[in-house]
């Protein structure tokens, strides 16, 4: 037997009808072939397309038929009043049972006119913009409680979980934001030796990439990047959580969900960004380094002098202190938009995307006032 | 259909299906006829390979070896056509769309389309064998099977997660009657159904089955859905069909398991509510 005939359907024995015209201008119809969903073809707009009143259908000549046929034949005799003839076992029993139990109304698809939807779109974007802002504002609340709690009872506190996240965070990113930061670093080097060059003022190279990336660059891009490895992850894992249940296991034995899944996250991701923050800074200093020795002929021992002249401790302290708080907006985030979800794993990806965008925009926000308020203070 | 069911007739043949994970063997020269037009029950303890047996006859998965044949069509097997490609996904793609058609499936959740509302859920086969109805048609015929499937009419609007689970195996079943098919496997229907849901999902199905003329393969841990519609029940156990015939020709097999299960206090109770 071939089998590869695809979607094609034999054309033979195609629902049809004949129609018949009486005096008044009533229609008879025939119908015949097979009332089958493969053979129904263009049968329905035919149907559809029928004027004047028909009065009977003739069901005597059909072939095998089934609830698509049945439903036509229904139909179209309920539109008409039209009366069903002819003997046929089978399509008088679909048809029976469609007549005792009727469909209800045919439920229309709810279609919204175009200028009215724009307007209910904005408005549903600013309802959930402010809606959003509350609920992240009450997640907070609850995490403060919760660290309140853990300070007055340090017990509580799941130093294992901790330590497991120190390892996802810090340790296994260690490889990608090395590499990116040193690449970064030689970015950096190349692209302000070739401007300075132009002013004979290349050996300037090393106060740009030195300033810049402890001010800067180092902390920020070590930021975007756990926040796309973590944090995200933090949103999938909680949200996963949520869907399955567990989060409401946990609450039922007794467990604060912020306590076990919230604060460990929040805290390694604080503990480990300034560490991961200074080691992207060092392999930022070394691509640039190994940059200026190729292209500049310095030697790394005058880079590492010049260094240490150019940049003050200051430049230090402020990726210090930019660095836990950068850590503690992406694990915020991601923990929120995870208990955020509901319902649907298709929830999962729109809120780990969702705590990306927000990790990495409020990251860049706060790295503005932090630039503006350090030169006010003249560090 | 006014003629009994018999061997001659079958719908679906499985013949000395041997199925295996690594060293596990699950099933072991299975063989299994289901007639044209009964419903037959598949039981068998937890982890005899009732689902495994279901998704190596819908080609979900590949079998050791054996034959398996749907509407005469031989679909697995040493020598069926095309089945020099061996994995999965060929095994899949092989088995044709004309078998495919006159088939649906009902997963043990519902498995329905979380993007999609029920009735697009009920519209997506519909929209992939006969891309030529019309939009109109297509609402007709989901509003149809909803109603078939005993479900309100204004859940045909509704996305499954805003379902109950009783809810969401019904659109689950009206999706799976879609296409009018001549077969029906059902995994575990009424799992997870309080006692009244599963005995008018049992009621549902009994009489889509008239209606319909269908035939059942029907996975089940409910007695009372074995004593309530079953033609036939097929026992897994020891990696093969053991017994197959009506609850009162399995009365009188001698096997320790059946015994056990029919004759347990579970099994004499949901007797006593059969008869």
């Amino acid at each position: 037997m071939q089998l590869n005939s695809g979607k094609q359907i034999s054309m033979d024995n195609m629902a049809d009808f004949s129609e018949e015209i009486a005096q008044d201008g009533d229609l008879k119809l025939k119908l015949s072939g097979q009332l089958t969903i493969c053979h129904i073809g263009g049968f329905d707009e035919r149907l559809r397309g029928l004027d004047g009143q028909v009065k009977q259908i003739d069901i005597s000549d059909i072939g095998p038929i089934d609830t698509v046929g049945a439903w036509l034949i229904f139909r179209t005799a309920q539109i008409n009043d039209a009366q069903i003839v002819g003997e046929n076992a089978e399509a008088s029993r679909l048809i029976s049972e469609l007549s005792e139990n009727p469909v209800n109304d045919v439920a229309p698809s709810f279609k919204q006119d175009p200028a009215s939807r724009i307007f209910s779109e904005i408005g549903e974007a600013i309802v959930s913009v402010f809606q959003t802002m509350l609920n992240f504002t009450s997640f907070v609340g609850q995490v403060i409680i919760a660290l309140l709690t853990v300070i007055i009872h340090p017990s509580r506190l799941r130093v294992n979980a901790i330590i497991q996240r120190f390892d996802m965070v810090g340790v296994r990113a260690l490889s990608i934001v090395g590499l990116m930061s040193f690449l970064i670093g030689v970015v950096v080097a190349q692209q302000g030796a070739v401007q300075l060059r132009q002013f004979g003022a290349e050996v300037f190279t090393v106060n740009l990439v030195g300033r810049l990336t402890f001010r800067e660059l180092g902390v920020l891009m070590s930021a975007i990047m756990i926040a796309g490895r973590s944090g995200s992850s933090f949103a999938a894992q909680i949200g996963t959580m949520k869907i399955t249940e567990e989060i409401d296991a946990m609450r039922v034995i007794g467990v604060s969900p912020i306590e076990a899944l919230v604060l460990p996250r929040v805290f390694a991701t604080v503990i480990m960004m300034p560490l991961v923050g200074f080691y992207a800074c060092l392999m930022s200093i070394i691509g640039a380094g190994l940059l200026t020795w190729i292209v500049l002929d310095m030697p790394p021992v005058t880079f590492t002098d010049r260094i240490r002249e150019v940049t003050p401790i200051t430049d230090l302290y402020i990726a210090m202190i930019k660095a836990p708080v950068f850590g503690a907006i992406i694990a915020l985030a991601g923990c929120f938009q995870g208990m955020q979800v509901k319902n649907n794993a298709e929830e999962v990806g729109f809120k780990t995307t969702a705590a990306v965008v927000q990790a990495i925009f409020l990251v860049i926000v706060l790295d503005a006032f932090f630039a503006i308020f350090f030169t006010e203070i003249g560090w | 259909m006014n003629n009994k069911p018999h061997d001659g007739d079958a719908i679906l043949r499985v013949e000395g299906l041997n199925n295996s994970f690594g060293s596990q063997v699950i099933h072991d020269n299975l063989d299994l006829k289901l007639r044209r037009g009964e419903i037959l029950g598949v039981v068998g303890g937890s982890g005899t390979g009732k689902s495994v047996l279901m998704r190596s006859i819908i080609g979900l998965q590949k079998a050791t070896h054996g034959n398996i044949h749907i509407f005469d069509n031989h679909v697995f097997g040493e020598d069926a056509p095309c089945n020099d490609d061996n994995d999965t996904i060929s095994r899949i793609n092989y088995i044709d769309s004309e078998i495919r058609r006159k088939w649906g499936v009902l997963f043990q959740g519902g498995a329905l389309f979380s993007t999609l509302t029920v009735a697009e859920n009920i519209q997506v086969p519909l929209r992939e064998y006969y891309p030529h109805f019309s939009q109109g048609l297509l609402e007709e015929i989901a509003a149809y099977k909803v109603r078939l499937s005993g479900l309100p009419s204004n859940a045909a609007a509704k996305y499954p997660s805003e379902l109950s689970g009783g809810m969401k195996k019904r659109a689950g079943l009206a999706r799976a009657l879609a296409l009018d098919p001549e077969l029906l496997f059902l995994d575990e229907p009424t799992a997870g159904l309080d006692p009244i849901g599963a005995a008018q999902f049992d009621n549902l199905i009994r009489e889509l089955q008239t209606a319909l003329g269908l035939s059942v393969f029907l996975i089940t841990h409910d007695l009372d859905t074995l004593y309530a519609i079953c033609d036939r029940i097929a026992v897994l156990a020891d990696k093969h069909v053991v017994a197959i015939g009506t609850i009162d020709e399995l009365l009188a097999f001698d096997h320790p398991w059946i015994n056990e299960y029919f004759l347990g206090p579970r099994g004499r109770a949901a007797n006593n509510a059969g008869k």
